[in-house]
């Protein structure tokens, strides 16, 4: 069946979707037409996941209609939406990580004869997807359990590009990516929708949605509150205003001028990681805050890793107020005031069943006590603090994480490492996937930490957000320093071509 | 302290450079240069089981030490295979359940049950007036629908695999010893016990059946589309519901492979003892977990292996073996398989935490 001239492929028309206690969806409207790529903008937890897994099959509406090229269509399983040719990338990673990567991208549609699987031509064809998204190096007999989040979020493009579809759902695909790899996913965006498949794309990051977008739709509190905006033209202040509510003109805090008088309290000397990085040497005063900008693999988070001791470099030395910490000790960084919120935080020690205060306050859990008994009370204040400050929503610290959107859940993270009492705070994309709004808020916490005293350092695949947020930019480049300065003497066209310089797109 | 411990585990966690490739052996085996037809059921897995292999050697060489002639003889080979093979077949539907992120505890009451159904007075002269292999039809119905039972309920109505599975091992044994009213029934239809004296080659028949069991368990855990989404259904099942896997009928369906090979088991055990009885089967849930699980299969889900679980109905059938050709007690038994169990598992977590820092 096939879709007359301009008319739309998908109507979802009047949905609701309620979880125990929270309205996620309160009468959502999304039309989208073949060959568009149509944006979903929103805050965090605004509803955007909720819609498109109703849309996936994996949520079923509590009211609502859809129509699928112009026939009612009740999408009750997953299977019956992919079936229609509906794929889609979650927010979170969706695979199953003890397989490899072959078998997770044809997971659900095997290629097979007589309930055999066809073990050659799935590699094949797997390495090909691969190769279209411009990742020929990874491994399709790899387990997907050990690559690193990008490659996770590669596998799973490569998993929704595997079905033949009409319409791909991408939930945040850009947030575990670096510029350049996102550039590759919208030369294959563009691919497809000359084709004729029609792509719904929704990410934070507007600059994305100006460059790949035709029309947006905006989600705030599980309604529409526009549609059919155009996406390379609708000004940034009306956007933000129809995603929040309101105006919002500072992103980034003031800088506090420099004290040259601050005393250094980290000092990287000569850190190398066979492979990965060599001679890295940097510094940072109390109350500075240090930005790292630099690729996906150029060696940041590594960087980060090895002076937290988290990995065991091949030499140089760490410095903390002049004394010098092991190397490769976790347990030296932290008794010397380090702390590092890492890069993966959703993988990584969220307890998902709990309480939001409790995975706020776990890692300072000493304060909070006496003679091993918690005190409750004072420990629900502060992560109420924090929760406020960073902005979860919806509000109140006693629901389970689980049931947070993925940005909020987030934002529970950050609060954690922002809680706890260091010296030396170091922060590998503090703001993957959060919205426009707390953003701000985010970064004046991070700057307020640092007027009183904490040295911090940024890691930022988001050129913007290192040279709007830090008073020092680092550009790392394949595992080296190849630029340090201040950040209001280089701007972002410079940050860019050190970036790349030399590495072929 | 938590923060440290934490800390720990979220650096290691990004370290999956290209040069780690030594732990990437994937669970297919299909990673290894392609192994000819003659690898079919060790070739691809050799390498992982290696462990298992040794301890099996070592195992066996200290049988020569101490037993000799009488160890190493074939009819004892053969004994110590056929042993095996009845609570090797339990083992190798385990080995499904455990996969895909399940338990049964039942089994040896199914065995039971399914022994005792099939050699009633009634199904007997049913067979003898038809056919004889109603018997065996009876004992895979009885099996495949407990195992039905237990799917039903852990899929559908929600049930922990570890009560569902409990509550059948309770009913099944009672619901056998109430038919067989706590006597052995023997079974006295000639083309059965006839059929089941044949040997091939030399070797039992019951021998044959677990290989070939065991043989069409590994096809299917490791080269079929239900294999695969095994795995997946047990690793991570909101993944696989997602992929559009109808889950809850995969469950289903695994619980009634188990049943189904208790209830082949059950023919067994009726062939071999030519009675049935509501005691067989006592404690094949614990046999058959403890078989999987020093094999290499996660308990959690997610990973399995049908030549780790064979190696494993080996260990411990020989171990039994050994210790009675010395006259040991089974109570010095019992102490040596627990110190085997708890030694296999460490070791290998060790040897996951090593190949896997980079999953969750
Ligand atoms: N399983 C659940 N149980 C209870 N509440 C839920 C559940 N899933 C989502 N919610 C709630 O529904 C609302 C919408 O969440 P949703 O994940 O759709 O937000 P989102 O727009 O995708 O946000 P983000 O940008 O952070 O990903 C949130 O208030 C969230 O807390
Ligand atoms: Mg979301």
């Amino acid at each position: 069946m096939s879709v007359p001239e301009g008319a739309p492929l998908l109507e979802m028309s009047g949905i609701v979707k309620t979880f125990p206690g929270v309205r996620a969806l309160d009468g959502v409207d999304l039309v989208v037409r073949p060959g568009e790529v149509h944006c979903l903008l929103g805050q965090n937890g605004a509803g955007k996941s909720t819609l498109i897994k109703v849309l996936a099959g994996a949520h079923r509406p509590d009211e609502g209609s859809i129509r699928w090229a112009g026939d009612p269509v009740s999408l009750s399983t997953p299977d019956t939406s992919i079936a229609l040719g509906i794929s889609t990338i979650y927010q979170e990673l969706d695979l199953v990580a003890g397989l490899t990567v072959a078998e997770n991208i044809f997971l659900g549609h095997e290629m097979s004869r007589g309930g055999l699987v066809r073990r050659g031509e799935t590699r094949r064809k797997a390495t090909a997807l691969l190769a279209r998204l411009g990742h020929q190096e990874i491994r399709v007999d790899r387990e997907v359990g050990t690559l690193p989040a990008s490659g996770q979020q590669i596998v799973s493009m490569a998993r929704a590009l595997s079905h033949d579809t009409r319409l791909i759902v991408m939930d945040e695909p850009s947030a575990a990516l670096d510029q350049q790899e996102v550039q590759t996913l919208f030369r294959v965006i563009r691919d497809l929708t000359t084709q004729g498949v029609a792509v719904v794309y929704i990410s934070h990051r507007l600059e994305e949605i100006r460059q790949v977008g035709d029309r947006v739709t905006v989600l705030k509190d599980g309604r529409t509150v526009a549609t059919d905006l155009a996406a390379k033209d609708t000004p940034t202040a009306e956007l933000i205003r129809l995603m929040t509510g309101r105006d919002i003109e500072y992103v980034f805090p003031q800088r506090t001028p420099p004290d040259s008088s601050a005393a250094t309290l980290l000092e990287v000397e000569n850190l190398s990681l066979n492979k990965v990085f060599a001679d890295v040497s940097f510094t940072v005063a109390a109350g500075e805050i240090v930005g790292l900008a630099g690729l996906v693999g150029s060696g940041r988070s590594e960087i980060l890793e090895s002076v937290y001791g988290a990995r065991r470099p091949n030499g140089g030395t760490v410095r903390v107020d002049g004394n010098r910490l092991r190397a490769g000790s976790v347990g030296a960084a932290v008794k010397a005031g380090i702390g590092l919120a890492p890069e993966e935080r959703k993988s990584q020690g969220l307890l998902l069943d709990q309480p939001i205060y409790q995975n706020i306050t776990v890692s300072s859990m000493g304060r909070f006590a006496r003679a091993g008994f918690l005190k409750g009370s004072s420990e629900r204040a502060s992560a109420t603090e924090w929760a406020k400050a960073l902005d979860v929503r919806p509000a109140g610290v006693e629901r389970p994480v689980r049931t947070l959107s993925g940005g909020n859940q987030q934002k529970v993270v950050l609060a954690r490492w922002l809680l706890r009492d260091c010296r030396v705070l170091l922060l590998d994309e503090p703001t993957r996937g959060v919205d426009v709004g707390a953003r701000s808020e985010i970064y004046a916490a991070i700057r307020s930490l640092a007027d009183r005293g904490m040295a911090v350092v940024v890691v930022s695949s988001e050129v913007e957000e290192v040279l709007g947020l830090a008073d020092r930019v680092l550009v790392v480049r394949e595992g080296r320093i190849v630029h340090s300065g201040p950040a209001t003497e280089i701007d972002e066209h410079r940050v860019l071509d050190l970036v790349m310089e030399g590495s072929a797109a | 302290m938590t923060h440290q411990r934490e800390a720990v585990t979220d650096g290691e966690k990004p370290d999956a450079g290209p040069d780690s490739g030594v732990v990437q052996v994937p669970l297919s085996g299909s990673g290894k240069a392609r192994t000819g037809a003659a690898g079919f059921l060790l070739g691809s897995s050799v390498g992982r089981n290696l462990g298992l292999v040794v301890a099996l050697f070592v195992l066996c060489l200290v049988g020569v030490a101490t037993a000799g002639q009488q160890f190493a003889s074939v009819d004892n080979g053969l004994t110590i295979l056929r042993l095996a093979s009845v609570i090797g077949v339990v083992s190798v539907g385990m080995t499904f359940v455990i996969t895909g992120g399940g338990i049964d505890l039942s089994v040896g009451a199914i065995v039971a049950l399914a022994s005792v159904w099939s050699t009633t007075l009634a199904t007997q002269s049913l067979a003898r007036g038809n056919h004889w292999t109603l018997i065996i039809l009876v004992a895979l119905i009885v099996g495949m629908g407990c195992g039905l039972v237990n799917g039903l309920l852990i899929a559908y109505g929600r049930v922990v695999p570890f009560i569902a599975t409990l509550a059948m091992l309770a009913a099944a044994r009672g619901l056998a010893e109430i038919i067989a009213q706590r006597r052995t029934q023997i079974v006295s239809v000639p083309g059965f016990t006839d059929f089941f004296r044949h040997d091939v080659l030399g070797i039992p028949l019951l021998v044959i059946i677990f290989a070939v069991v065991a043989a069409i368990g590994w096809l299917v855990l490791n080269r079929t589309t239900f294999g695969r989404r095994t795995f997946a259904v047990g690793g991570n099942p909101e993944a696989a519901r997602l992929a559009g896997i109808n889950v809850q009928r995969h469950t289903v369906a695994l619980y009634v492979i188990v049943g189904l090979c208790c209830g082949i088991a059950a023919v067994m055990i009726v062939a071999r003892t030519t009675t049935g009885s509501s005691t067989h089967g006592t404690l094949y849930e614990l046999d058959a977990i403890a078989a999987v699980v020093i094999g290499g299969t996660l308990l959690s889900g997610g990973r399995g292996t049908i030549v780790g679980t064979v190696l494993g109905v080996l260990i411990f059938t020989t171990l039994s073996n050994v210790f009675t050709q010395n006259n040991l007690s089974s109570s010095a038994q019992s102490v040596a398989k627990g110190l085997i169990i708890v030694v296999a598992v460490l070791l290998q977590q060790r040897l996951a935490a090593r190949s896997n820092n980079g999953s969750t």
